[in-house]
């Protein structure tokens, strides 16, 4: 069961779900999922395969809708608004919060035109020169980038790669910044460089991450959602704990968790 | 105890060494033959057509400058010069070309980022259908359709009967199935991780058609459109049937005006005796043609093997 | 929602975006609706013009050529061979029996000259379907102080008749007989020359073929093949089977015909040409076919010893087939519609009688339309509407079938 909100906590959270279930079709995916995600915090979402972790994070930016057939009950609120309100525009939405995928996909453009296209889109006025260094810093890649910026983002390393797809997901300034598991497909140096880089933007930045790697979920995270499968057999995922990583990892309230977190099981 | 295994296989004594299948070589060389056999198509081509041009060249009234320089194809004077034909060709293909790029594309972006698979298993099928009707039915349809429209639209003194205008319009559609199938399977190559990374930073579905997925699948698409101009060139029925029965150097759309392909075909309807000037110059015609629309193909290949994006 | 917090350098802009989109979207299903519209223009043109009001007139009135009391068109075949030798004149009659014997012509075929010669039906006016159903009485006021002598009725130009007469040089009596019949023998000769050298290249290309020059130079070329207008082909035929090959063409080298009237522009010379056209869509379907064909089947058949060409021919083949046998559905659909290498080819424009073998002449459905689309008169415009509608149902019959087998295969793996 997740926290009861406290009323001294509640202006301090950038996105909030209440009682939400998703729907792809009529299959119901997630179910009655109650957290808060706090600012300029990292949340980890952690849990077995399958059991809807991701479906969770696709729909803080309305990414499912790029499925037909799916649909959410209860809400999600951004800021105090109702994220699916009728009136609200997807594209809105998704420039506000921003998404870094599992397997790094940059554009076939060059480095330099994957971080400005976003910028250009959305009508960049200033230097475009200094945005795109200012986010390849942010991302830690301008070092390694600064002489080629011309060279095409596919001819770079998969981590350089998915900092990439960070810094271009940093060109447009979300507020958020949800991730879908960025490290599992990064050898472990890679990844280490991608968790320091997630402490550095969560200064600017609030982060949602899905991972699969518990130890990375402990070590980078402020905050934890354990998910898993409902026992109804329905195959429908749920959060069944919500708290401090530190707490998950070492206290843990519900058994499952438990289990899950000391390797027992998933 | 009777062996089972053995009861009804005798096992021949053991000898692992390669046999000759005899039957097997046999059947291999014949298919190899047939594997052959379109090279024979090709070289007969070259072949005939090159003999045949070479003989026309030869005879006493062309000449090749003048066959390259001169806008008069007037056989019975003795003038033959390509431009009056090549001329006609080039407007037939403009025309066609820039109805069937632009629709083309755009119905192959709305398959392919808009439409819903319903609307897909409707539309898929009807170009299939215009894809494969007759071209001689394209004819009847750009003489018996087309001209009166344009006639009725433009006056029936600046619309002659036999113009290039409709054939040129009727080939685009025509063309236009070519086009979007071709481009649509280039659109649909792109990963859709491409448009997702696009999306995810609130790109508009427009913005992430044009701005992104097009350009991934430029290579495709201008092996498409080189492919739409080479069909384009080599058209006959549309063009014979309603552009024109007599070679004519102009610019304007709405004369009449022989295409390379519809001098062909009006000549050998005819009556032709082998070797006359009329014959050979059916050869040197379709040499022509058919070097330009090898040099088109070759360059489509070319481009999308040089091209071909990588995208992962 | 609520303003993005202090981003003055962009100008976002969401809603311009999207009214952008909404332009655009709105282009693009113009665009697509032009190609239905297209599609549907072509068709009502087409049936626009095969059917309506046709005014017409007979020289002869056929009332009076009953004999003893039997109408002209119950009187057996010898009866209407005697009207005509009665009522031509002698050396009329003598060609026409040496075009064609009249023992071998069929009653259609002698009933269709009667009408022709003696008769002699004539359209004087044709008016559209739309016409025909919209100024039905001003036409009937027309026609009758006009042409008064003249008979109007309502007709489909398509009707069973149509089918089964012969070829006529008068609108109302012409039929697509011998059209149809030409285009299938011409389609037998062009499956029988490209499907075993098709189906053979295809798999001398997907199972033996090594990847060396030759080979590539070999698929290269299929694909260049491809893309050659037809009527290269049409002029490569004529230069070949007509020309050098015409013994063989026209039937001399078997002694059917005698060398000073041969000539090469027969069936066999069509379909062998046509053959070429369509050999390198035979080969390109067929080796998709065979190459969709999982290697574990192959696997298997080798597992136990089988040869390599016990293993094509029991397995790999019958697996391929329905992919096969739909490509070959599709190389027959473009060699029926196809016009130009026929034309430079030789077909036949005056042409009445059946084809009787590979070494006949003979006519095709879409080369008469190209005739009759090219004649001045408007009553062949109907006629020319008429035969697209044949050809249309003709290909839309193949077509269904094809899918209908690859439907049925494809549900069976």
């Amino acid at each position: 069961m997740a926290q009861p909100l406290s009323k001294t906590e509640k202006s301090n959270y950038v996105l909030e779900t209440k009682d939400l279930g998703i729907y792809y079709g009529d299959f119901r995916a997630v179910t009655s999922v109650n957290i808060p995600i706090e600012r300029h915090k990292i949340t980890a979402i952690i849990g077995p395969s399958g059991c809807g972790k991701s479906t969770l994070l696709r729909a803080f930016n309305r990414m499912n809708e790029l499925s037909p057939g799916t649909r959410i009950e209860g809400e999600i609120r951004f800021e105090g608004e109702n994220l699916y309100d009728p009136s609200v525009d997807p594209v809105e939405v998704r420039y506000r919060i921003g998404m870094v995928f599992q397997k790094p996909n940059p554009f076939p453009k060059s480095i330099y035109e994957n971080i400005a296209w976003g910028a250009r889109i959305h009508g960049y006025k200033g230097k475009m020169d200094e945005l795109v260094e200012s986010c390849l810093r942010q991302a830690a890649l301008w070092d390694e980038v600064k002489d080629k910026l011309q060279q095409s983002g596919l001819a770079l390393s998969g981590g350089q790669q998915q900092r990439l797809c960070i810094a271009r997901a940093l060109a447009v300034q979300p507020e958020v910044i949800l991730m879908d598991e960025p490290a599992s497909a990064l050898d472990p140096i890679a990844t280490l460089k991608i968790e320091e880089l997630m402490q550095e933007l969560k200064k600017n930045y609030t982060i949602v991450i899905v991972t699969h790697n518990m130890q990375q979920a402990a070590r980078a995270s402020d905050h934890t959602a354990m998910m898993m499968l409902m026992e109804d057999g329905k195959r429908s995922g749920t959060v069944i704990e919500f708290d401090k990583t530190n707490s998950i990892f070492t206290n843990p309230k519900d058994k499952r968790t438990e289990g899950y977190v000391t390797g027992r099981y998933g | 105890m009777a062996n089972i295994a053995t009861n009804g296989l005798k096992k021949k004594p053991l000898n692992l060494r390669r046999k000759t299948h005899l039957g097997e070589m046999l059947i291999q060389g014949l298919l190899f033959f047939s594997g052959i056999f379109s090279i024979f198509t090709t070289i007969g081509i070259v072949y005939e057509l090159g003999k045949e041009a070479l003989l026309f060249f030869q005879m006493p009234e062309v000449n090749l400058l003048q066959t390259l320089t001169s806008v008069e194809w007037k056989p019975h004077v003795g003038k033959f010069g390509i431009w009056p034909l090549v001329t006609s060709t080039l407007m037939t293909t403009v025309i066609a070309m820039s109805i069937a790029i632009p629709l083309g594309l755009s119905v192959s972006i709305y398959l392919s980022e808009y439409a819903s698979p319903k609307m897909r298993t409707i539309l898929k099928p009807i170009l299939e259908v215009l894809a494969g009707i007759p071209t001689i039915v394209y004819g009847y349809f750009a003489l018996m359709f087309m001209t009166p429209l344009l006639r009725s639209i433009f006056g029936n003194d600046v619309v002659q009967i036999y113009n290039t205008a409709s054939a040129g319009l009727v080939m685009g559609i025509l063309i236009l199935p070519l086009i979007t199938s071709m481009t649509e399977d280039s659109l649909s190559a792109v990963p859709r991780s491409l448009r997702e990374a696009a999306y995810g930073m609130g790109a508009t579905k427009l913005e992430v058609a044009l701005q992104v997925v097009l350009p991934a699948a430029l290579s495709g698409i201008a092996a498409a459109v080189i492919i739409g101009i080479s069909r384009a060139i080599g058209e006959t029925m549309i063009v014979a049937v309603a552009a024109g029965a007599g070679p004519n150097f102009t610019f304007n759309p709405f004369e009449g005006a022989e295409t390379i392909t519809g001098h062909i075909v009006r000549i050998s309807g005819g009556d032709l005796a082998y070797d006359s000037i009329d014959y050979n110059s059916i050869f040197f015609l379709g040499l022509l043609l058919f070097s330009i629309t090898l040099t088109l193909n070759i360059i489509s290949q070319r481009i999308v093997r040089r091209f071909r994006e990588v995208y992962e | 929602m609520k303003e993005k917090i202090a981003q003055p350098d962009y100008n976002v802009n969401i809603a311009g975006r999207n009214r952008t989109g909404t332009i655009w979207r709105w282009f693009f299903q113009v665009s697509t609706i032009f190609g239905i519209i297209a599609l549907i223009a072509l068709l009502l043109n087409i049936i626009d013009s095969s059917f309506g009001y046709v005014a017409y007139e007979a020289k002869v009135d056929p009332a009076t050529l009953a004999l003893n009391g039997v109408p002209l068109e119950e009187q057996s075949k010898e009866q209407l061979v005697a009207l005509l030798q009665s009522k031509l004149s002698k050396g009329a009659f003598n060609k026409l029996d040496k075009d064609e014997s009249f023992e071998k012509r069929s009653r259609a075929n002698v009933f269709q000259i009667v009408n022709e010669r003696i008769i002699k039906y004539e359209v004087v006016q044709v008016w559209d379907l739309w016409s025909s159903l919209t100024k039905s009485a001003d036409i009937k006021a027309t026609v009758a102080k006009d042409f008064p002598q003249a008979d109007l009725k309502f007709i489909s130009w398509l009707t069973a008749d149509f089918i089964t007469r012969p070829q006529s040089s008068e609108a109302i009596t012409t039929g697509v007989r011998t059209a149809i019949l030409g285009s299938l023998w011409t389609i037998l000769f062009t499956i029988l020359f490209a499907f075993p050298i098709g189906v053979g290249a295809a798999i001398y290309l997907e199972e033996y073929a090594i990847d060396n020059w030759l080979n590539r130079l070999i698929r290269t070329n299929i694909n260049n093949l491809a893309g050659v207008p037809s009527i290269v082909y049409g002029i490569l035929g004529l230069a070949i089977f007509v020309r050098t090959l015409e013994p063989l063409t026209s039937g001399e080298i078997f002694g059917l015909v005698d060398a000073t009237t041969a000539n090469g522009r027969t069936v066999l010379a069509a379909g062998l040409t046509l053959g070429l056209l369509v050999l390198p869509i035979i080969i390109i379907n067929a080796q998709e076919a065979i190459r969709a064909v999982p290697q574990s089947l192959r696997k298997a058949s080798y597992g136990i010893g089988a040869t390599k060409w016990q293993t094509i021919w029991s397995h790999v083949l019958p697996n391929a087939m329905p992919g096969i046998l739909t490509g070959t559905i599709l190389a027959i659909s473009r060699a029926i519609g196809e016009t130009a290498p026929l034309v430079v080819v030789g077909a036949s424009t005056a042409i009445s009688f059946d084809p009787t073998s590979p070494f006949s002449k003979f006519t095709t459905l879409p080369i008469q339309i190209y005739q009759w689309t090219s004649r001045p008169q408007p009553e062949f415009r109907s006629v020319a509407a008429a035969t697209i509608l044949v050809l249309l149902i003709l290909l839309l019959s193949l077509n269904a079938s094809a899918v209908i087998l690859r439907n049925r295969f494809s549900r069976r793996y």
